[in-house]
């Protein structure tokens, strides 16, 4: 099992939910970013990094913005690793950090195994969002090699048979897509979110975490009862844009009213054993 | 010689597969079972191909290029004349096949991308025709240069959407249209026009266009009473050379040729061939060839032809690179707007840009053939699109 397995089964235990923040490698600057993920890991229990690509296929506007800024500055799988295992920003990695990367850029790491580099800059688990669970055996495999998680996803246009596979396979959490569509903030959910929400929880005991469209406290209110934690990305990168004079405030005001709404939806015995 | 590709999963050798978001995957499974049966469904073939006589004008002619022929002085030269099919290329077969199996899923709404507009102006033809909904996702710079595409396109009722994004061409274009797919999946059937993309995509685009080839095959041996010494044809994504190629690969004397775009030089950006300079990885959900930087990041792409400006290829074209069994070779644009004015002049058919990349390598080959050799060339499109392009181009290569 991978630190994200413990770090979910523990909140799990403890009925927490998570908070799972995403934020693009290297956005705004390649200068800020270390700082400004300081920051974000003072909210989360579990951090995605995006390596960015020139063809983000599942993104919406924000992330494809953010991901082009990035690679213009020069941001490289290479220069992430090298960032991580800093020893001032390893120190400051109080939560496990999850890369999230299209499989292309992983497949281009030529100096040695892309799973050994990384699990050596200190990442616990990969998320790729082109890999499904029928072309991911050889992945998971090198993952598992590196106590590492391959944290798979689940839509809901998926099968019941193929979720069960998927929940079997993925480790560390399940992540489940909120709806069909790419990365980006959604104004409302449907009933049908729900229904795959509920439906998703029926098949597994896995932890389920949900991402894309969460961007406001009342959705993470209405959310969090029905999975273990949720992934905040589009609208995260929004406000960092909007904010270029003051990144690390951006990312107090949007994440920390999300704590405390995911807080408030963790079961009253977490709150009162703090 | 035995040639049985991809296998089950997809796979052609080491290339193809289905890299996909989850959210799309239910409809790559759903579209390969309907795919499958209706290709084994003898009603369904019979409608494909009726509609191919009424609707497209097939078959095509296989013309002997009499003049071309005695100007270069060697082989006998054969033009497979897709350019004469309706819309003016070969993109219409795989769009009736594909229309066909949107009605079969009882999908309504197509979505597709387009470079030059041919395939955008196939798949709004026959959308047209059966009463679909169409939006047809194109690179901005693409719209501006085959601008009457665009107007054509709007004319068969389709949407045109530009997209302002990166190189604001073809790649692009092919992300827009999966975004959509992604978001819309359930009514939505995404008309790929070539043999990229996951699987069954490459597999299912080759079997619909596959009529070319097989055309070939019967007409020369009516005509010659034997099989072709060379096929030649032009490869972007690459779906009228495996065409073409499909029925002769099993034929150990025909020797076969690809010809990519080789734009203006051969440094990463200058050119879009992609078999000849690129390495293998993974990009719009299948494993193949690309032209790619060192960190894995998606290169631009250079060619005076917008339907060759891609910097994938087909999953089953690095396959047959890699088995040796087709030779890739490249043709800069200069060489292209020879042999584009070559043939205008020479034998009355203004040949599209694309293909002039196929004639253009004829300079090159013709010279080790002897006149008995008999060389089959796919015209896969008409130049009416290029006209402005070419005659700027033209200009500049004159003057300067």
């Amino acid at each position: 099992m991978g630190e994200v397995a413990t770090r979910m089964t523990a909140l799990q235990r403890a009925g927490k939910k998570a908070l799972v923040p995403f934020v693009t490698a290297g956005f705004p600057t390649r200068d800020v970013f270390p700082r400004l993920l300081e920051e974000v890991f003072r909210f989360a229990d579990v951090v995605e990094i995006g390596v960015p690509f020139s063809d983000p296929l599942a993104d919406g506007p924000v992330i494809q913005h953010t991901s082009q800024v990035a690679l213009e500055q020069g941001v490289t799988l290479p220069w992430i690793l090298e960032m991580l295992a800093d020893r001032q920003v390893r120190a400051s990695l109080s939560v496990p950090v999850v890369l999230m990367s299209y499989l292309n850029p992983l497949l281009q790491v030529s100096d040695g195994d892309v799973f050994e580099r990384a699990r050596r800059a200190g990442v616990a688990g990969v998320i790729i969002p082109d890999l499904p669970v029928e072309e991911g055996a050889v992945y998971e495999a090198a993952a598992r090699d590196q106590q590492m998680d391959l944290i798979y996803l689940v839509a809901p246009t998926t099968s019941r048979e193929r979720a069960r596979l998927i929940a079997d396979r993925s480790q560390g959490f399940v992540y489940l897509v909120s709806i069909t569509g790419v990365t980006g903030a959604r104004d409302a959910f449907p009933a049908e979110t729900f229904e795959f929400l509920r439906r998703m929880r029926a098949l597994t005991n896995k932890p389920l975490c949900v991402g894309f469209g969460i961007s406001r406290p009342e959705q993470v209110k209405r959310l969090a009862p029905e999975v273990d934690g949720v992934i905040v990305g589009s609208s995260l990168l929004r406000a960092i844009m909007e904010a270029p004079s003051d990144p690390m405030g951006a990312v107090r005001r949007l994440l920390l009213p999300l704590r405390r709404a995911l807080d408030e939806s963790s079961s009253p015995l977490a709150i009162n054993s703090e | 010689m035995h040639y049985e590709q991809p296998d089950e999963r997809g796979r052609f050798g080491r290339f193809g597969g289905q890299y996909v978001p989850e959210t799309v995957m239910e409809a790559l499974l759903e579209l390969e079972r309907h795919f499958q049966s209706a290709w084994r469904d003898e009603a369904f073939r019979r409608r494909f191909h009726h509609h191919l006589e009424e609707f497209v004008g097939r078959p095509t002619p296989l013309y002997f290029a009499e003049r071309l022929t005695e100007a270069l002085g060697g082989a006998r030269i054969y033009l497979k004349r897709e350019d004469l099919c309706h819309t003016g290329a070969h993109k219409i077969n795989n769009c009736v096949g594909q229309v066909l199996l949107t009605l079969r899923m009882g999908k309504r709404r197509i979505v597709a991308e387009t470079g030059a507009g041919q395939h955008g102006v196939a798949t709004a033809a026959v959308a047209a025709r059966f009463g679909l909904e169409c939006i047809v996702y194109m690179g901005e710079i693409d719209m501006e240069r085959q601008a009457p595409n665009v107007f054509r396109m709007q004319l068969l009722g389709a949407e045109v959407v530009g997209v302002a994004e990166g190189s604001r061409t073809l790649k692009e274009a092919i992300n827009a249209a999966i975004r959509d797919w992604v978001t819309n999946v359930r009514t939505t059937h995404y008309l790929l026009g070539s043999v990229v993309g996951p699987h069954p995509y490459p597999m299912m685009v080759r079997t619909f266009q596959t009529v070319i080839g097989e055309e070939v095959k019967q007409q020369l041996l009516e005509r010659e009473g034997r099989l072709p010494d060379y096929l030649v044809a032009c490869v972007g994504g690459g779906s009228n050379s495996i065409g073409l190629f499909h029925p002769f690969l099993h034929e150990e004397s025909v020797k076969i040729i690809g010809v990519e775009a080789g734009g203006r030089g051969t440094g990463l950006g200058e050119h879009a061939a992609t078999l000849s300079f690129g390495t293998p990885g993974v990009l719009h959900g299948a494993h193949s060839f690309l032209l790619q930087d060192r960190f894995g990041q998606i290169a631009n792409t250079h060619s005076v032809s917008a339907g060759l400006d891609y910097p994938g290829v087909g999953p089953e074209h690095s396959f047959l690179k890699e088995t040796g069994r087709v030779t890739y070779v490249t043709v800069s644009d200069r060489e292209a707007l020879e042999a584009f004015e070559e043939l205008s002049e020479l034998e009355g058919i203004i040949p599209a840009l694309e293909p002039a990349h196929a004639l253009a390598f004829l300079r090159r080959l013709i010279p080790h053939t002897s006149k008995e050799d008999i060389v089959v060339v796919g015209l896969s499109g008409r130049g009416d699109k290029d006209l402005q392009l070419a005659r700027q181009a033209m200009e500049e290569y004159h003057h300067g």
